[in-house]
């Protein structure tokens, strides 16, 4: 498959956002995944948040690692730069970017045969430094790309297309980002749009690891009876614990919903999460709270979806670096090499 | 045979005699606050005015176990390591025999005579010197702690008085080291002078090994290579490290730690000018290096040979994405724990050739911490002109060990060489941008930073499978043109790479010795000791891969080259045969490989063998 651009021309009426960019400038060339894949849907998902947000294209680096979802990066954000680098391991190309210069936001994509096997250390330890991205994994439980293995987010029992089930437990991503400290942590699936877009949105206006599973079937090889990650079966167990809207700061806030069904969440650089509660007693910034009814509604078969956990104090690991504002790839010759007379200083206290 | 406090202990061979020319070998237990005291008396010889070279010889262990701290005193400059030891300190009975068994004949064991030992524990052609340091620590002081620190500082107080050094010059190293805290200066002194007075009260001073003040140190410096490539990378701009504990190397990311507090530091803010993270392991190290390197910033990671193993799938990434990125490679023996701790130059066609697919690579060989220093920031400029990872191979002996070296230089007028990298203003002016494509000839294309310009500059970084200008493509014809690029882009590598150096023997010759890294002393030593011998040897140290057009045509010029080398399949030796295409018969191997640091001897005698 080649490269395939989009006609540039669209519509003379389409509408621009606070920036003057349509919707078009946030794509990217055509996609080249199967019609119907759920991937596709997050691709689009990702282009109506960025827009939505107002946020230039070009100050976003995308980053994924190998397989079918590290492959949209192509077919969205086309004034992005990206990355597509190695399997498993797009958590430590994206720190490593991140470190080089805070001022860029940073959209790690990957999927469950990516990031939940030879991607699950890199996974782990990029959530658990705090650094400052939107981590998305577009999980369907499968192998697309080398066709229909299962995956290690498959759940036990499970068939695959030839009836034959899966009897490894499931790794639940959603746990273990909670676990290793994720300080923005959602759940959705990608034929929800309503539900998926604002989450996307929060994570990548919230500062810290933002980690978002997003439930993506596989048309191919993983949409069948006897699949649990079919959109049937998603859309018969999915349980949304509430629904949220992303409010930019200047924008002015109304309450809607009577007292107790909805909260505003401020997040650090002044957007709020307004949330409308589904499940009233679920509080989403109780951490252990949030672990054991995803523990206990799990165990009941229940997918649970929504904005399930948020820290909106956190911090991230630049603040744990303690680094300058500036971001080290802007750092000029003088901020950086210490001269000539501070190593005769050095040589002299090494006699 | 026993020895007798205040007669000198005579040996069946004359006792050795010598002046400033000799090595001196401490066995101590790991962990008993050694370390310390040895290099204290390896720094006071070098205030002597006289050149020592020092080195660590250490198990995989952190206390309890065998470490040894050999000294080649050498005021003839000799900096390679030397067989036999004319002068053993013998402070770990779990060695002794072996310990024993290294003395030269006519050498000096010195003891702690504390415990008898029987007599066959001895040898007759050696000569004993028993000193009861035990008992004479313990009726000094009480705390178990101060015991032991304190009877490392009494034997070199001892050996002060034994080797007529100047306990001035110790006494002033004391004081410097415990600056501001003057009741350790005190009990210090208060130990160093109960060995010296001890000495000269009880033995025969001096022995027949004496140092005598000399002026062949100069302004050198004392300092480990490690801590030498941290403040190279520090002066070339690194301002991300990310690494993974390994010995040999994670002293070298730990320097760059410490150097980064004192140099990096905003003074005003007291905010950071560098972000260092421990990373998982190698394989994150490396990937947060090319995250880095993509985005602009200059990056390295410090392992050894495991970690090289660990990072082949992603340097393969940083080659055909052509990302900049810098490895230190502190090259040491064998895999697993044991031999790790031990010297070898095994990582060339590990490194050369690291990862799947077609892939060369650039590598630097420094000799000494000064190169480590220029090499290390030499490496973050090369890295960012090539766009490529660019890897600086030292080993442990370097490495790990205070080596005297000249002075670290800067020139004040040096800029950072970012490479080509087109701006916001490039582009605006209507430059073209094509990410792969070769505008200038060299083979090296131009690359934008992330977040350059709202509407241009912006491409999809991948392995291969991609066009001039970045756009995904299966097509043949454009993978082998950017294969092509490459190579043309390694042609001009050699041309930027540090030359080699060459110096011609007395007399003329057919034969000649490639050489690099840290083999420089030896191989130097070794062909003092040929040329004594009328074997004549014109010389090459290679200092970086791939090789300078003067490399090829060195070999051409005589009949036999032999390449000296500490590995056991002559890696260099086949990257000459396979980058040069050199005829192998005329390339002679002279290889060490068992862990040890290579010897000029055992240089000198293998090319003495193969040239009949």
């Amino acid at each position: 498959m080649t490269y395939m651009t989009k006609p540039k021309m669209h519509h003379p009426d389409l509408k621009t956002n606070a920036l003057g960019f349509t919707r078009r400038d946030y794509e990217g060339p055509v996609s080249t995944l199967c019609a119907g894949c759920g991937h596709d849907s997050i691709s689009a998902a990702i282009i109506r948040a960025c827009y939505q947000l107002n946020l230039q294209p070009h100050r976003i680096a995308k980053l994924s690692g190998i397989g079918c979802s590290s492959k949209t990066p192509s077919y969205f954000l086309g004034a992005s730069h990206g990355f597509n680098s190695v399997h498993g391991r797009m958590p430590s190309v994206l720190t490593g970017a991140n470190i080089a210069n805070k001022d860029l936001i940073y959209l790690g994509v990957s999927g469950d045969g990516d990031s939940a096997s030879i991607g699950l250390g890199q996974f782990a330890h990029a959530i658990r430094r705090g650094v400052n991205m939107t981590y998305i994994v577009e999980n369907n439980g499968v192998y697309g790309l080398t066709k229909g293995q299962f995956s290690a987010t498959a759940d036990k029992g499970a068939k695959n297309r030839r009836g034959v089930p899966n009897m490894d437990e499931p790794i639940d991503m959603i746990s273990m980002a909670l676990q290793l400290g994720a300080t923005y942590v959602g759940r959705s699936f990608s034929g929800d749009k309503d539900q998926l877009v604002p989450l996307i949105e929060g994570a990548l206006m919230h500062k810290g690891a933002a980690f978002i599973d997003c439930i993506s079937p596989c048309v191919a090889f993983n949409n069948h009876d006897g699949s649990t990650k079919s959109f049937d079966y998603v859309r018969e167990h999915n349980e949304a614990v509430n629904r949220m809207d992303v409010i930019l700061g200047r924008e002015p806030i109304t309450a809607e919903y009577a007292p107790g069904q909805m909260e505003m969440v401020r997040q650090h650089d002044g957007t709020y999460l307004k949330l409308k509660k589904i499940a009233t007693d679920y509080d989403p910034t109780d951490r252990v709270a949030v672990m054991n009814y995803l523990q206990e509604h799990k165990a009941r078969g229940e997918i649970v979806t929504g904005l399930l956990y948020v820290d909106s104090d956190a911090d991230d690991l630049h603040g744990y670096l303690d680094s300058v504002d500036a971001p080290f790839n802007s750092l000029s010759d003088a901020d950086l090499v210490p001269g000539a007379g501070a190593l005769a200083k050095l040589n002299a206290s090494l006699r | 045979m026993n020895a007798i406090d205040k007669i000198q202990p005579q040996s069946s061979v004359p006792a050795l005699q010598a002046v400033n020319e000799f090595v001196v070998k401490f066995a101590n237990v790991n962990g008993s606050g050694s370390a310390s005291a040895n290099q204290l008396f390896a720094k006071a010889i070098l205030r002597m005015g006289v050149p020592v070279t020092p080195r660590n010889i250490f198990p995989s262990n952190i206390q309890g176990l065998p470490t040894w701290y050999e000294m080649r005193v050498s005021e003839a400059g000799h900096m390679g390591a030397r067989d036999g030891t004319d002068l053993i300190v013998a402070m770990n009975p779990q060695t002794w025999d072996e310990d024993i068994a290294s003395i030269v004949p006519g050498g000096y064991l010195f003891y702690d005579s504390t415990k008898p030992m029987p007599p066959s524990k001895f040898r007759d052609d050696i000569n004993v010197i028993g000193v009861p340091l035990t008992a004479i620590t313990n009726a000094a002081y009480t705390l178990s702690r101060e015991r032991q620190l304190f009877k490392n500082i009494i034997y070199v107080g001892v050996l002060a008085a034994l080797l007529e050094m100047d306990v001035k010059a110790i006494e002033g190293l004391l004081a410097d080291q415990f600056k501001g805290r003057d009741k350790l200066i005190a009990a210090n002194h208060q130990a160093l002078r109960l060995g010296y007075d001890y000495a000269l009260a009880n033995l025969q001073c001096p022995i027949g090994l004496r140092f005598r003040p000399s002026d062949q140190v100069g302004d050198r410096i004392f300092l480990e290579g490690n801590a030498a490539s941290a403040l190279g990378a520090l002066y070339g701009g690194a301002t991300v490290c990310a690494w993974y504990p390994i010995t040999p190397s994670s002293s070298l990311a730990e320097a760059f730690i410490r150097y980064c507090n004192r140099y990096r530091v905003d003074p005003e803010t007291k905010k950071k000018r560098f972000g260092i993270v421990q990373a998982e392991d190698e394989l994150s190290s490396i990937g947060m290096v090319i995250g880095a390197g993509w985005n602009g910033a200059r990056a390295f990671t410090a392992t050894s040979g495991p970690g090289i193993s660990l990072m082949q799938e992603f340097i393969g990434l940083a080659y055909f994405a052509e990302i900049p990125a810098v490895i230190f490679d502190v090259q040491r023996a064998g895999p697993s724990t044991g031999m790790p701790t031990r010297n070898q130059q095994c990582d060339l066609l590990s490194c050369a050739y690291a990862s799947h697919g077609d892939t060369k690579h650039v590598l630097l060989f420094p000799e000494d911490p000064a190169e480590c220093f220029d090499f290390g920031a030499d490496a973050m400029d090369l890295a960012d002109r090539l766009q490529t990872p660019i890897f600086v191979l030292l080993d442990l002996d370097i490495g790990m060990n205070e080596r005297l070296c000249r002075p670290l230089t800067w020139d004040d007028s040096r800029k950072l060489d970012r490479g080509k990298v087109m701006t916001a203003e490039d582009l605006v002016a209507g430059k073209v941008f094509g990410r792969y494509l070769d505008v200038d000839g060299d083979g090296i294309p131009y690359r934008t930073y992330p977040g350059t310009h709202p509407s241009k500059g912006a491409y999809f970084t991948r392995g291969t499978s991609r066009d001039e200008y970045a756009r995904y493509t299966e097509d043949g014809a454009a993978y082998q043109r950017n294969m092509d690029r490459l190579l043309k882009k390694f042609e001009t590598a050699k041309t930027l790479v540090p030359a080699p150096i060459s110096t011609k023997a007395a007399a003329p010759t057919k034969f000649a010795a490639i050489y690099y890294g840290s083999t420089a002393p030896a191989m130097l030593e070794a062909a003092e000791i040929l040329a004594g011998r009328g074997i004549h040897l014109d010389l090459m140290r290679v200092r970086g891969f791939p090789f300078a057009a003067e490399v090829g045509a060195f070999v051409e010029a005589h009949d036999k080259v032999f390449v000296v080398e500490q590995n056991r399949d002559a890696q260099m030796r086949t990257l000459l045969i396979n980058e040069e295409e050199i005829n192998p018969k005329r390339l002679g191997k002279v290889l060490h490989y068992d862990g040890s640091p290579i010897t000029a001897r055992h240089i000198a005698e293998t090319i003495a063998g193969q040239i009949g």
